[in-house]
């Protein structure tokens, strides 16, 4: 298997307190029919398990959910576990509710793209696979 | 986290080598190890270099494989095997396999919800695998991701295969020691085991033991086979009978310098 068709790798996660999965469930399945290996690790991980899982998994990308209004403080602390590990090559990326003012902030924080309610699952599956392959 | 120390992101950009990358996992780096398991995966040249660095000295680690049937409950079992394994003061890793979807390239690889406590400690990794068109119950990398694990120092190794039927066999090869779990109430997928999963493991556990026909399938099964055990995963029940189970068969490996029949 050469370099172009090794598969991307992609963990889909839900941080945080909300047990809402439906929608996170949807995106891994979306992605995995897509060619995508999907690491699914479930709910209710804590911003240091996500990122221990993405380095020992070596995930091209990180999606996370937040449903909670949390979205501020824990993409913040994904972004910064990444970077203290040296790993802040791994794209991450969002989705959930979060409000359109909190957007900006987020992406300026390195956030890679937030998909809110009623994103197409095309449109999220085509970032993905349209992410820069570094490595 | 110093635990990463130098950073391999900026090791892509610059020195980039196999000799460096073999350092590192030597060192126990995570993302080395995570890392040299990929450009395995992918075949590359530098995954190769470096792995042949590494297996001039690799130590030898107890190889555990656990298979069986989807549903029966082998997340669960390692999760519990980890865990213990843990406890007596090994360094562990853990290798999932999942199924590649054969009509889209694409994988859900999902074992490790079953494990999720381990993921902060620092003396356990998890690595899940896509079998990406291998048949046989694993992926094609397995055996050299194994021989990255030994190098970094990981002295437990487990395999979890896919979830098998009775033509998934290839971990006979690569584990010393198979572990087979079943679930309660096979009926007469006892008859089809006798061509397969009885004849590769080492020992059967009968999960979920405190279902009603647990014991009747552990009856059954002991008709067959020489080391048949009851575990109920969800609450660690039959753990440590497990583990003796294990050790057993590590030491009738040793003994005999290759893997042992299963046959009673």
């Amino acid at each position: 298997m050469t370099v172009a068709t090794a598969p991307l790798r992609i963990l889909i996660g839900k941080v945080g307190l909300d047990g809402h999965d439906r929608g996170v469930k949807l995106i891994a399945r979306a992605l995995r029919d897509a060619g995508m290996e999907v690491i699914y690790t479930g709910l209710h991980q804590s911003p240091e398990q996500i990122v221990n899982t993405a380095i020992q998994e070596d995930v091209d990308a990180i999606g996370l959910s937040v449903l909670s209004g949390a979205h501020n403080t824990l993409f913040r602390r994904v972004l910064e576990l990444l970077r203290a590990q040296g790993a802040d090559d791994i794209v991450v990326f969002g989705g959930g509710i979060i409000p359109n003012e909190d957007v900006p902030a987020l992406k300026g924080a390195g956030v890679k793209a937030l998909f809110g309610p009623g994103t197409p699952l095309d449109d999220i599956v085509r970032f993905v696979k349209e992410l820069p392959r570094s490595r | 986290m110093t635990r990463f120390g130098i950073h391999l992101n900026k090791l892509d950009k610059q020195v980039d080598s196999a000799s460096t990358l073999a350092e590192l996992v030597k060192q126990g780096q995570v993302r080395a190890v995570a890392r040299l398991i990929t450009l395995l995966e992918r075949g590359e040249q530098e995954g190769h270099d470096a792995l042949r660095l590494l297996e001039v000295d690799a130590p030898r680690a107890a190889i555990i494989g656990v298979t069986g049937y989807p549903g029966a409950g082998k997340s669960t079992v390692v999760d519990q095997l980890v865990a213990a394994y843990r406890r007596l003061g090994h360094k562990v890793g853990v290798l999932a396999v999942d199924m590649t979807s054969p009509l889209t390239g694409g994988a859900l690889l999902g074992d490790r919800i079953r494990m999720q406590r381990h993921t902060l400690d620092q003396g356990v990794y998890i690595r899940s695998l896509a079998t990406r068109g291998h048949h046989g119950g694993l992926a094609a990398v397995t055996g050299e991701a194994v021989s990255v694990l030994e190098a970094a120092g990981y002295d437990v190794i487990f395999i979890e295969t896919v979830g098998v039927g009775q033509g998934e066999l290839d971990i006979a090869t690569v584990a010393p020691a198979v572990v087979a779990i079943v679930a309660p109430g096979l009926g007469d997928e006892v008859q089809a085991m006798k061509a397969g999963l009885l004849e590769v493991a080492h020992v059967i556990v009968v999960n979920k033991g405190d279902h009603p026909e647990a014991d009747r399938t552990l009856r059954e099964l002991k008709e067959w086979h020489r080391s048949v055990l009851k575990v109920t995963a969800m609450t660690g029940q039959g753990i440590p009978e497990l583990i003796a189970a294990i050790a057993e068969q590590q030491r009738l490996h040793d003994l005999e310098g290759a893997p042992t029949r299963a046959a009673p």
